[in-house]
């Protein structure tokens, strides 16, 4: 990005990453140095791109020093902290020319530096923790904040605050305080004595971060299930979306849990496998307790049969789908939005789901709460489709707000007193003519008796075959799914009244908006719609039919979303160009621009010229 | 099967029970099972024990899968909500809605091809949970929805009735429960209301997962000779170890015993089961010695019933181990589950 302050083009804008070997504990170095930039005002993004594995294969840590704020990743990378002998030769070449590269020179490894056009920066990491420090897991761990007292010393991190965030962390054990700060020293001061800091890319001192935090969504929506009023989460561990029910019971832990008399007002059940864990979820909701599940593609995949029975007997339902790499068990660790039209049209039969798409952990916090409350006015299953990107990485998100005038929203649940009053109570007829009919909770009075079923049943409840009482019901679920915009988020747009728009979901909007930024810049003014949900809304529609020239960027190779959008509105198919990216990496902008411009030069006619 | 339906209208010299019903208030739609299926008559013990024990019509909560057993949750206890899941997923169902309200009962009936083959997992996981349950497999052998195939039930040497051998060994519920510490399991017979009512009474009175395998003859595909799920096979083979009665809340125990062969346990509700030992030689506290004497009867051809283990002193129940208040959570107000916005600002702090 070029800056808009002479001379200062590689201050607070550049790219740090660090090269290191599963399981050795630089996760918590690497946080540290972002934390302690983005407490210097900073604003900053981390992509951890990690191995699905516990210890020994090479795992990557990205920071993006970002003072414009973009929340994508960057494609180049400026200094590269070199901690994996195995991947050395890989990360030499990804550094972009006139970067920098930190190696551990205790063992000198000249031979791999090939190229001249890097600075290398040679530090003896391993000589000085063993020089001093004792123990073998305690040197590899210290050999992690050594390099931040390095990578501090070169790109002028405050260090002072870097120690206020080590005395935070360890605050009740003055031993590892102690340690961590001489650790951290040890690196700090060997740049200082021995070489020329800081370097051109620095950090300076700004107040963007104020009002913001860094947090993934996983931890967003595991909170946001808290403040929705959830008592029950029913799951089976899978990658990423494991660290979502982590979150949830933490804070259950900490919010729900009686100090008196150590009750929880909460259940969770780890399930036997996913089939089991939505099984729960239904049985929960049924029984009038807010429930969800955490999972991801290969789960849903296995939930196919239940969330159809909750589609067709109308049994409240939460999903948080956090998507990774598929086909099959595909790249666990790594991102993608490949589950759009599984979870659209999940089950057999004509099915159809609400689902959701957070762009960032701070929907996943608002959405997790709108989940439910869409779940029980509809009466039917509810997708939240985040991703491994936005679920498992930090995000830099303003503060979450609460409005403590919230009460769930319980949808048509009639209560024993309302029961009393009718003549007689049936599960399915649409009284009110809005296709949502009304339910009662087992235990509150024998008039609101009714059998659950799978199996075809009329208006009344009943098991029928009778095809006229069969149809009446399905049909009344179309209308009922036709109806479910007017609960759901509504997209999001910026347009301009030009002719070339783009329509995405979810993480990708990082990278669009850089992209648009760019485009801007070299005069192409493209409008952006990102869908919030589907089905989708009449805005929708209404951008689709205002531009000629459309992108829909995704991160799937098949183009799910547009398939979406030619299947579920009047759009022309030739109007929808896709932009693609399916590596499992997060988005970049780059690619963006690329095929935007690329397009667009193919066909002059559709130059992005503003409509009036 | 009777293609009437019985008028609702009690005489009023029908029996009440403490809630002033009669057992005609406990009965669910007509059934639509084949005349004679043994089906029927455990749904009339369902009926006779949810009357005996006075239970109130909108605090059971009725759960099945998939398969002939399954439909019967709709012929009984009509004032009850059922929940008809998809086939062999209804333990998870349970879980999820006992979860949700401890305070209503549940009780649950399944098949031996729901429970034995494509549900369990689900099967082996509820009763590891200890989901406070009663869970009656209705077991005779065979599919009869699809029309007569062996389930996995089937004993070695079974015939179809279209003459095929089974040659599979069969997977005892029974054994399987004990094997994974189930705190109540139970044997009966479809044709033995005198032994099933009280024991149903326990199960569902009994603080955890209470396990109880019907015997329960399917007429139309599994009734010939050289069945081994016959009524007249059953009959034949039938050992009753552990007859038990049940003795309500604030009763009096009215039958005199022979000493040293009662042995009375007492239920978390203040409920009382007494076991007449018909082997002197069984005790029905052991579980290792359960499961030994079963195997060993089962050697013999004999299929042992009655209340076959018991366990009231494990504290393994899911809500007791999840330490849950007494209150269901589905009831916990709003208020007292959000932490509120000034907990949420102060947890900001945190992600800085």
């Amino acid at each position: 990005m070029p800056s808009l302050i002479p001379g200062a083009g590689k201050v607070n804008d550049f790219v740090v990453k660090f090269a290191n070997v599963n399981g050795t504990g630089s996760a918590s170095a690497n946080s540290l140095i972002m934390k302690a930039i983005f407490r210097m005002g900073v604003p900053v993004t981390g992509k951890n791109y990690f191995p699905s594995n516990i210890q020994g294969l090479p795992t990557w840590y990205e920071i993006r020093v970002t003072r414009d704020a973009y929340a994508a990743r960057a494609t180049q990378v400026d200094i590269m902290v070199a901690m994996n002998a195995e991947t050395y030769a890989k990360d030499v070449r990804e550094l972009a020319s006139g970067g920098y590269l930190i190696y551990d020179s205790t063992w000198p490894r000249s031979s791999l530096l090939q190229r001249g056009d890097i600075t290398v920066i040679p530090v003896p990491l391993a000589k000085l923790v063993n020089e001093n420090f004792d123990g073998v897991r305690n040197r590899i761990l210290l050999k992690n904040i050594a390099y931040a007292g390095v990578l501090a010393a070169l790109i002028d991190v405050d260090l002072e605050i870097i120690s206020t965030l080590l005395g935070e962390s360890y605050a009740k054990k003055p031993k590892l305080l102690e340690s961590n700060t001489r650790a951290l020293r040890l690196g700090y001061d060997y740049v200082k004595t021995h070489l020329t800091s800081p370097l051109p890319l620095r950090v300076e001192h700004m107040d963007k971060t104020r009002g913001h935090i860094m947090i993934d969504g996983n931890t967003a929506a595991g909170l946001g299930c808290v403040y929705a009023g959830a008592t029950v989460g029913a799951w089976y561990p899978i990658t990423p979306s494991t660290s979502l029910m982590d979150a949830f019971k933490g804070f259950c832990e900490r919010y729900r849990v009686d100090p008196d008399t150590g009750e929880r007002n909460f259940a969770i059940l780890q399930a036997e496998d996913e089939l089991a864990a939505v099984g729960m979820v239904l049985g929960a909701s049924w029984n009038g307790a807010r429930a969800f599940t955490p999972t991801s593609g290969p789960g849903i995949s296995l939930m196919n049969e239940f969330v159809g029975l909750a589609y067709y007997a109308e049994v409240p339902c939460v999903i948080f789908d956090v998507q990774r790499v598929g086909p099959s068990t595909g790249m666990p660790t790594r991102t993608q939005q490949s589950d759009i039209m599984l979870c659209a049209y999940a089950s057999h039969g004509d099915t159809r789901h609400v689902l959701l798409f957070p762009a960032n952990p701070e929907e996943c916090f608002y959405m997790a709460v709108q989940a439910f409350d869409i779940a029980e006015r509809l009466q039917t299953p509810v997708f939240v489709l985040s991703d491994l990107d936005i679920g498992m990485n930090d995000w830099m998100c303003p503060d979450l707000d609460w409005d403590d005038a919230y009460r769930p929203d319980r949808g048509k649940m009639l209560s024993s007193e309302e029961l009393s009053k009718l003549e007689k109570f049936y599960r399915y007829v649409d009284r009110d003519d809005d296709a949502i009919p009304y339910r009662t909770l087992p235990g509150t009075n024998p008039k609101g008796a009714y059998f659950t079923r799978g199996s075809g049943h009329n208006q009344y409840g009943a098991y029928t075959e009778d095809s006229i009482e069969y149809q009446l019901v399905l049909d009344r679920l179309k209308r009922k799914f036709a109806g479910a915009p007017k609960y759901l988020p509504k997209p999001v747009t910026t347009a301009g009244g030009n002719e070339v728009g783009i329509v995405s979901v979810g993480s990708c909007d990082g990278a669009i908006r850089e992209a648009l930024d760019v485009l801007e810049r070299q005069k192409i003014p493209v409008d952006y719609l990102r869908v919030r949900a589907f089905p989708f809304n009449n805005d929708v529609e209404a951008f689709l039919k205002a531009h000629s020239t459309i992108f829909v960027v995704e991160q799937n190779r098949d183009a799910q979303l547009k398939s979406l959008l030619t299947l579920e509105t009047a759009v022309e198919k030739a109007k929808l160009h896709s932009i693609l990216s399916y590596s499992g990496l997060p988005m970049s902008a780059q690619p963006i621009v690329d095929g935007i411009r690329a397009k667009l030069e193919e066909a002059p006619r559709l130059s992005a010229v503003p409509r009036k | 099967m009777s293609y009437i339906n019985k008028p609702k209208v009690a005489h009023p010299s029908l029996p009440i029970n403490d809630l002033g019903l009669t057992r005609r208030q406990y009965e669910g739609s007509m059934s639509t099972l084949c005349a004679g299926c043994g089906h029927d008559s455990v749904t009339a013990a369902v009926v006779e024990a949810c009357w005996g024990l006075s239970m109130q019509p909108e605090q059971l909560v009725k759960l099945s899968g998939i398969g002939c057993s399954s439909k019967t949750t709709a012929y009984f206890v009509s004032g009850s909500h059922g929940f008809n899941a998809v086939h062999g997923r209804m333990p998870s169902i349970a879980s999820g809605a006992n979860a949700a309200n401890r305070g209503l009962t549940y009780i649950g009936v399944s098949g031996d091809g729901d429970s034995l083959s494509i549900g369990i997992g689900q099967l082996v996981h509820v009763i590891r949970r200890n989901v406070n349950m009663l869970y009656l497999i209705e077991n005779n052998g065979v599919y009869g929805l699809t029309k007569g195939q062996f389930s996995a039930s089937a004993d070695i040497g079974t015939k179809a009735k279209r003459g095929e051998v089974n040659s599979s060994p069969p997977i005892d519920p029974v054994l399987l429960a004990l094997n994974l510490g189930a705190t109540f399991v139970a044997r009966s017979f479809s044709g033995d209301k005198a032994q099933l009512v009280p024991l149903i009474q326990a199960g569902l009175r009994h603080n955890g997962f209470a396990l109880i395998d019907v015997l329960s003859p399917c007429v139309t595909f599994n009734d010939h000779e050289g069945s081994t799920k016959s009524y007249t096979f059953t009959r034949e083979h039938y050992h009753a170890a552990v007859e038990a009665d049940f003795v309500p809340r604030a009763a009096e125990i009215a039958v005199d015993y022979p000493a040293g062969e009662a042995i009375p346990v007492s239920l978390h509700d203040g409920s009382r089961v007494v076991l007449r030992k018909l082997d002197p030689a069984y005790d029905p506290t052991d579980r290792a010695a359960a499961y030994h004497y079963i195997e060993t009867k089962l050697a013999q051809n004999e299929y042992v019933t009655g209340l076959i283990h018991i366990d009231e002193t494990a504290a393994t129940e899911f809500h007791s181990v999840n330490r849950t208040p007494a209150a269901p959570l589905n009831s916990i107000p709003y208020e007292k589950l959000s932490p509120g916005r000034a907990a949420l600002d102060k947890l900001m702090a945190r992600y800085r």
